[in-house]
């Protein structure tokens, strides 16, 4: 019992010294933004980038989120606390801290480990102690859907997508008529399942569109054309919602 | 307090008064204890899920589908030789409903589609985790008992890596994870043992020292042991974290250790002064970007990872040894990736002088080195035993070391027991390996893993790789597995297969199983072009793909050599089952080209992709067919409609499954693109 409290009265004093070594340490890997209050209050929150961006479910997203923190006359505010928030799964790296020189605050965002729509929130607070928020989507793919996502990026986003990367010059512009971007949701969503697998599998002319679109149904498996439509599904802007059970009087 | 007089039988009737009301007590508590059993089941964990389970598809429109799939009690996956017991399906009551699609809730939710049945893998396969626990906490949690809790879904693909020994298209983290260890020479000193026998392969030879100081100073050693980042952000070495000593010792010794190569470094030529315009167009002409990278004004590096950075590389090279490097890289390092380009000697000194100018001036300013003494080279020499750097190094007197670091063939099951944890640190496996990759000499001190550089993604990549070495991937049956390709050591022959290590063939193409995928395969190049064309093309490369950035280099070959090389291509790289004589190079009647011509723009649309007429098609996704005629063999391009995927798989041109006379005329419409004939159509 003595040796006990022998040891108590040794550690008690040895702890506030250990918390701050331990917070040190913590600190040391955080950005140098995450330290310290807010100095200074924004009344506007924006993202510069980050936004819409697609990862595989439970991973960290390819690009951190970046939000600026704007005055009255639009200018970018330094100082001012930003803090991240998503729904359960959502891990935020650093969850909160404030904006640097230029006005900025970012952080890698890991999504949830379900597949679908997460949305984030972004806060700052104003001079009146009011919060501002920002809401960003991002979308969490699935094994299948990332399947088709790696088939997207393979045969169809030359074509389907209009921007150009270094690596992939896009073909959008060079063809008469012009292929839908899959986030292209007013269109797309209108197509049923079959729909897209005939035009997938058997080229524009299945559902007398174009011949431009090739027919995919000799190269790629049925299990690579629903996880392709599964992605085109995923990423559609207005979201796609599966037609739900039909009830009708026999 | 009992007195000393008191008998057995009047403490027991003072305990429960007179035997028949002893008799109610002992009955009562029989049942009682009977009753635990059935109330423990009754109300255990798994019932109370499917009680819920229940509840939810009760008022869902398929309630009738569901409820008859619906088995109440344990349930269980039983795979003996997998290792799998799983009664995880006893509250993932819905996983295989597919209509199940709308439920969020766990553990409700229908599985995501996977390419596996349930059924046939189980559960702990993929995810971890305790498969024959029947409660929330022991199952997914760590317990004493047992040490392997759910994995995080961002290692997932760890699961795949357990039978799939060779990268998948739709595992790409996995891929990415194992290219690391190959890569970053994890695997020279961590020796990780394949369950087919082998053991895993670096892909990525760092250069021989024994020869270092004709090729930079002592100076540029000392900045780079010290930050290999600060000289090239991309640099493949880590961070040793040495003290100034120490890279002082190690440096002397490196030096003192060179042996010198004869010619492999120049004397200046008699050049007039260099000119920067003519260095950079011809670094851009000699595709130097496909390979190596440069950062440019904004920070961004711009080229490729084969061959090292060059940002600094006048700060590293010495102009001599720059010089014979460029002109035949093969003096100093026999097995570099590197092309003998056979520049002229006023390329080799315009090269020079376009390199060396790639300096940075801030970069060896602070470094100031004594001459060395004897003491620090012996030391030196220690060092360089006792941090392993012969495990990727070649040093000469000095052997690479086996087993210098702990093997990773099972890290995938090590024992969490085993393992010390950082302050603050999820005590699970895969935070455990993150950990060490991400800040390895934290753990303890005196340790010798140098601090990489690897982003969050790479280094979950690298934990999911190395998840997948675990107990399960070494003992999984032989006929669940799907091996890896046996690596290939093709060697093309005689003169021809000289040159073709001389110009590096093998960095960019692949032949029979072995090299690059930068640049088309070229196993069956004889069937496919024609002659003419292919001596054209080694004399002086064209491009097929304006839009591509990485393009094939001119290399000054000699007539003899294109003579060499074509010979031997055309004779050797025949696919057996392509009958050059079955589709002629020209004669196609007009009938069957018109017909061809009408395929290729209305019914098939070729145009999207490809352009054979420059005025009016404008598809650049696939090679320009403007002189494809003169190009390829009508037998090549008549089987490559039929099934391109056939001759090159993965390729993204799409099978038209085209019957063979559309085929036919289709291949007669793109023989007929010949170089001749625009000229001619030009000149009129």
């Amino acid at each position: 019992m003595t040796g006990r409290r022998y040891l108590f009265d040794f550690l008690l004093p040895a702890l506030p010294a250990f918390a701050l070594v331990l917070s040190g340490i913590g600190c040391a890997r955080k950005s140098v933004t995450a330290a310290g209050p807010a100095s200074a209050f924004g009344s506007a929150i924006v993202e510069s980038s980050g936004g819409k961006q697609i990862g595989a479910a439970g991973s960290a997203l390819p690009q951190p989120i970046v939000v600026q923190v704007n005055d009255d006359q639009n200018n970018a505010v330094t100082g001012a606390a930003v803090s991240f928030k998503g729904p359960a799964g959502v891990v935020f790296d650093p969850p909160n801290g404030i904006t640097d020189s230029s006005g900025q605050f970012s952080a890698v965002v890991t999504l949830g480990g379900m597949a679908g729509r997460y949305q984030i929130v972004a806060t700052t607070i104003t001079k009146a102690q009011k919060p501002v928020t920002l809401k960003i989507e991002e979308i969490a793919l699935d094994y299948q859907r990332r399947l088709g996502q790696i088939l997207d990026d393979k045969y169809c986003s030359r074509c389907h997508n209009p921007e150009s990367t270094p690596e992939r010059v896009s073909n959008y512009d060079n063809l008469d008529v012009k292929p839908h971007p899959f986030t292209e949701g007013e269109t797309l969503n209108k197509l049923s399942d079959a729909d897209l697998t005939a035009i997938i599998s058997h080229g524009g002319p299945a559902l007398n569109k174009s011949p431009l679109m090739p027919p995919y149904g000799y190269t790629l498996s049925k299990t690579e054309i629903q996880g392709l439509i599964a992605y085109i599904r995923m990423v559609s802007d207005p979201p796609y919602h599966a037609p739900g059970m039909v009830y009708a009087q026999k | 307090m009992q007195s000393p007089n008191d008998t057995p039988a009047s403490l027991w009737k003072r305990l429960f008064g007179e035997p028949i009301r002893a008799f109610g007590i002992v009955s009562a508590l029989l049942l009682v204890l009977l009753a635990i059993a059935p109330a423990k089941n009754h109300f255990s964990e798994w019932r109370h899920y499917q009680n819920g389970y229940l509840r939810l598809i009760r008022t869902r429109g398929e309630a009738i589908t569901l409820q008859r799939h619906f088995q109440p009690g344990i349930q269980q996956i039983w795979h003996p030789e997998l290792g799998v017991t799983d009664r995880c399906t006893s509250c993932h009551v819905g996983l295989k409903e597919a209509s199940l699609t709308d439920v969020s809730v766990q553990p409700y939710r229908k599985h995501p589609v996977i390419p596996h049945s349930i059924d046939q893998f189980g559960c702990v396969m993929c995810h971890r985790g305790q498969g024959a626990a029947t409660t929330v906490e022991e199952a997914h949690s760590s317990t004493l008992a047992w040490e392997q809790p759910i994995a995080a879904a961002r290692y997932i693909e760890s699961g795949c890596g357990q039978c799939h020994r060779a990268g998948l298209e739709s595992t790409p983290q996995l891929n990415q994870g194992r290219a690391l260890l190959a890569r970053y020479g994890c695997v020279q000193c961590h020796s990780i043992k394949l369950p087919d026998g082998g053991v895993m392969e670096a892909t990525q030879d760092a250069p021989s020292l024994s020869h270092i100081a004709d090729k930079t100073t002592r100076e540029w050693i000392f900045a780079w042991l010290k930050d290999p980042q600060s000289y090239a952000a991309s640099a493949t070495m880590p961070n040793f974290k040495l003290k100034d000593e120490d890279i002082r010792d190690i440096s002397a010794f490196l030096v003192a250790n060179s042996t010198p190569i004869p010619e492999d470094t120049l004397p200046a030529f008699n050049q007039k002064a260099f000119d920067p315009t003519a260095g950079a167009s011809l670094y851009g002409e000699s595709f130097c970007a496909s390979c190596h990278a440069v950062q440019n004004a904004a920070g961004n590096l711009v080229g490729g990872n084969v061959g090292p950075e060059l940002t600094r590389i006048g700060n590293k090279a010495k102009p001599e040894w720059l010089r014979a490097w460029v002109r035949n890289p093969r003096v100093y390092d026999a097995k570099t990736e590197m092309p003998h380009y056979r520049f002229t000697d006023q390329q080799v000194a315009t090269m020079e002088g376009f390199l060396l100018a790639k300096t940075d001036s801030n970069f060896l300013a602070n470094v100031h080195l004594d001459p060395a003494t004897p003491e620090q080279i012996t030391h030196g020499k220690s060092l360089v035993m006792e941090y392993g750097c012969t495990s990727c190094h070649e040093i000469a007197g000095i052997k690479k070391l086996e087993n210098f670091a702990p093997e990773l063939t099972r890290i995938g099951s090590k024992s969490v027991s085993q393992l010390i944890f950082l302050p603050k640190m999820a005590h699970t496996l895969p935070d455990y390996i993150a950990g060490k990759i991400r800040q390895p000499r934290a753990f303890a001190s005196g340790l010798k893993m140098p601090q990489y550089t690897f982003t969050m993604t790479q280094i979950d990549a690298l934990t999911t790789a190395l998840l997948a070495q675990n107990d399960r991937a070494q003992s999984v049956p032989p006929s669940l597995t799907m091996p890896a390709p046996p690596a290939s050591h093709y060697r093309p022959a005689g003169k021809a297969g000289q040159i073709m290590s001389d110009l590096a063939c093998f960095s960019c193409h692949a032949i029979n199983g072995r090299g690059g995928d930068m640049a088309p395969d070229l196993t069956w190049e004889g069937s496919s072009v024609q002659r003419k064309w292919l001596e054209d093309f080694l004399r002086n490369p064209g491009t097929l793909r304006p839009a591509l950035i990485r393009r094939m280099p001119k290399f000054n070959l000699s007539n003899e050599d294109i003579a060499t090389l074509s010979d031997y291509i055309m004779t050797v790289y025949q696919d057996p089952d392509i009958d050059r004589d079955s589709m002629p190079e020209s004669g196609y009647s007009a009938t069957q080209v018109e017909q061809g011509r009408q395929l290729f723009y209305s019914k098939y649309a070729c145009q999207s992709c490809h352009i054979v007429d420059v005025k009016s098609d404008k598809g650049y996704i696939g090679p320009t067919l403007t002189s494809v005629g003169s190009r390829l063999t009508g037998a090549w391009i008549y089987r490559w409609l039929k099934n391109p995927q056939a001759l090159r798989p993965g390729t993204v041109e799409p099978n038209r499954n085209l019957n063979d006379d559309e085929a036919r005329q289709l291949t007669a419409f793109l023989m007929m693109q010949k170089e001749t004939v625009k000229k001619e159509a030009r000149k009129q």
